[in-house]
């Protein structure tokens, strides 16, 4: 039974009370994403302040997590929510969780950010690749929070499907940074920092496919988690 | 030791991965309804039922007040051949014989389906009487069969713990969750197939519920138990299978566990999660 209406119940506090979860999720969404973008920008531009503000925030994305997590238990302890309110709970839980690791990767990004200031200077590398990589990943999320806030999963074998971009341009950097590192150990030291941050971009490009995932048993009540993509695809539209 | 780590024993995966599943097993049909129509005079109060009811599972009926469900739990040990404006076409089949067939005698069919009301009703006897009552119009009289079948009955109603002691005290004397618990002792005295559970806990405080809830849970071992509740999340716990209907007409029948996580209609799915349809 596919349902996506929050609202309705014959208890007009348990519609507010799933409303304000709800928002609260996109709330800490909007949140992750903005620190994945500072996150890149400080690396690429070798901004330590910027970075520093990044590792400093992600205590609210903690913090949100926290909450979110008190909010629903008292959901479940109070209402006992069944069917679409039961799932919406049970994803929501998850979501969040993975969202806070999204935020924990924007901070490793912002410490390599910080590293590579460190033994760089202030060096204005372009460092286009990564920036690409990160537009690819932080679409990807974005447009997870979006089916989430819509609660249409129309769109998620598209976006489960640009994972396969995001993994080939990861492949193609490490193969580049191993040529470099060929070509001169002294490159190392930066090649890793990029390794590092680009490993990150590739895991939250996999929690937003995972976010997608939560949002398929949210609506169609599936558990469609380690299934092949023709095989997600033939449930999101079965 | 780095061995420390290695597990000793095999852990039962397929358990886990089974889930709470708890309809795994042998899957009897005990009862069969078959388009089944009641009318109260004019009034038309159950649309065209089907449904097989298992043997040693609990069914549960949810849905909103005159939706027909007490009804429908009436018709399977014909309760409503009581009241005369009750017109009943279609079938139940219990055990594969139609009990709505012209053969069928009342008194034995009610001996094999046992009944217990919202309302504890004991009588106005002792306790032992309440339980033996059962037998005694049978013409059951000796007194150690009576002895034996009592104490069976309150152990197997999770009573004889708490009145061993005083069995020839008046039963009205019990507290309501008691009385209730000393009503399914005698209903189960004489040994039926099924057992019919209009709202059984509704008129008592939690803890007497829950010692209900949990003394279905033991009765499924012996019997076919199906209860009508008011209370959802009381469906959910003790029931197999549950039906939602609506207005007379049974809207959605399955597994418990599916029909409370991802019922495949639209007015369960409204009706449980509490919005209006």
């Amino acid at each position: 039974m596919e349902n996506t209406n929050i609202g309705h119940h014959i208890s007009g506090q348990f519609n507010r009370e799933l409303e304000d979860v709800r928002n609260h999720v996109l709330t800490m969404g909007g949140l992750v994403e903005e620190q994945i973008e500072l996150a890149i920008r400080a690396f690429v531009s070798s901004d330590v302040e910027l970075a520093e503000q990044v590792i400093k925030q992600d205590n609210q994305i903690d913090d949100l997590e926290m909450a979110l997590d008190k909010e629903c238990t008292q959901i479940m302890a109070l209402r006992q929510p069944t069917a679409f309110d039961l799932r919406l709970l049970i994803a929501i839980l998850k979501i969040i969780n993975e969202l806070e690791r999204v935020g924990d990767l924007a901070e490793h990004i912002a410490k390599m950010a910080i590293h590579r200031s460190d033994i760089e200077g202030n060096k204005n590398d372009s460092y286009h690749e990564i920036r690409h990589m990160a537009d690819l990943v932080k679409a990807m999320l974005h447009d997870a929070l979006d089916a989430f806030a819509r609660m249409n999963i129309e769109r998620v074998p598209e976006i489960t499907g640009k994972d396969d971009n995001v993994d080939r341009e990861y492949a193609s950097i490490i193969r580049q940074q191993i040529t470099y590192m060929m070509e001169d150990p002294r490159n190392i030291t930066r090649t890793l920092n990029v390794l590092w941050t680009v490993r990150s971009l590739e895991r939250i490009g996999d929690h937003a496919c995972n976010i997608c995932e939560h949002l398929v048993y949210m609506i169609k009540g599936e558990d469609v988690r380690h299934l092949s993509r023709e095989e997600l695809e033939r449930k999101v539209k079965g | 030791m780095a061995t420390e780590h290695v597990r000793t024993h095999a852990i039962d995966m397929n358990s886990i991965l089974r889930g709470r599943d708890k309809n795994s097993g042998q899957n009897e049909i005990c009862i069969k309804v078959e388009n089944l129509n009641l009318h109260y005079g004019q009034k038309q109060a159950l649309h065209n039922i089907s449904m097989d009811i298992l043997k040693q599972r609990v069914t549960a009926y949810i849905g909103p007040s005159g939706c027909g469900k007490s009804t429908l739990l009436r018709c399977i040990n014909r309760m409503n051949d009581l009241v005369d404006s009750a017109r009943i076409d279609g079938k139940i089949l219990l055990d594969n014989e139609n009990i709505y067939d012209k053969s069928v005698n009342v008194a034995a069919l009610r001996r094999r389906v046992g009944m217990v009301f919202q309302k504890p009703n004991p009588f106005p006897k002792s306790i032992f009487e309440n339980v033996a009552y059962g037998l005694r119009i049978q013409g059951i009289n000796d007194k150690r069969t009576l002895d034996e079948t009592v104490e069976e009955a309150l152990k197997g109603a999770a009573l004889w713990d708490e009145v061993k002691d005083r069995l020839n005290d008046n039963a009205l004397g019990l507290s309501g969750g008691q009385q209730q618990r000393l009503v399914i002792a005698r209903a189960i005295a004489i040994e039926p197939e099924v057992l019919l559970l209009d709202e059984p806990a509704s008129a008592l405080d939690p803890i007497s519920t829950l010692k209900i809830e949990e003394l279905i849970n033991e009765l499924k071992e012996k019997y076919t138990i199906v209860i009508v509740t008011h209370n959802m999340q009381q469906a959910a716990r003790v029931s197999d299978y549950t039906a939602f209907m609506y207005m007379g007409e049974l809207i959605e029948i399955g597994n418990t566990n599916q029909l409370f996580t991802n019922p495949k209609k639209k007015q369960t799915e409204d009706y449980i999660t509490g919005r209006y349809g």
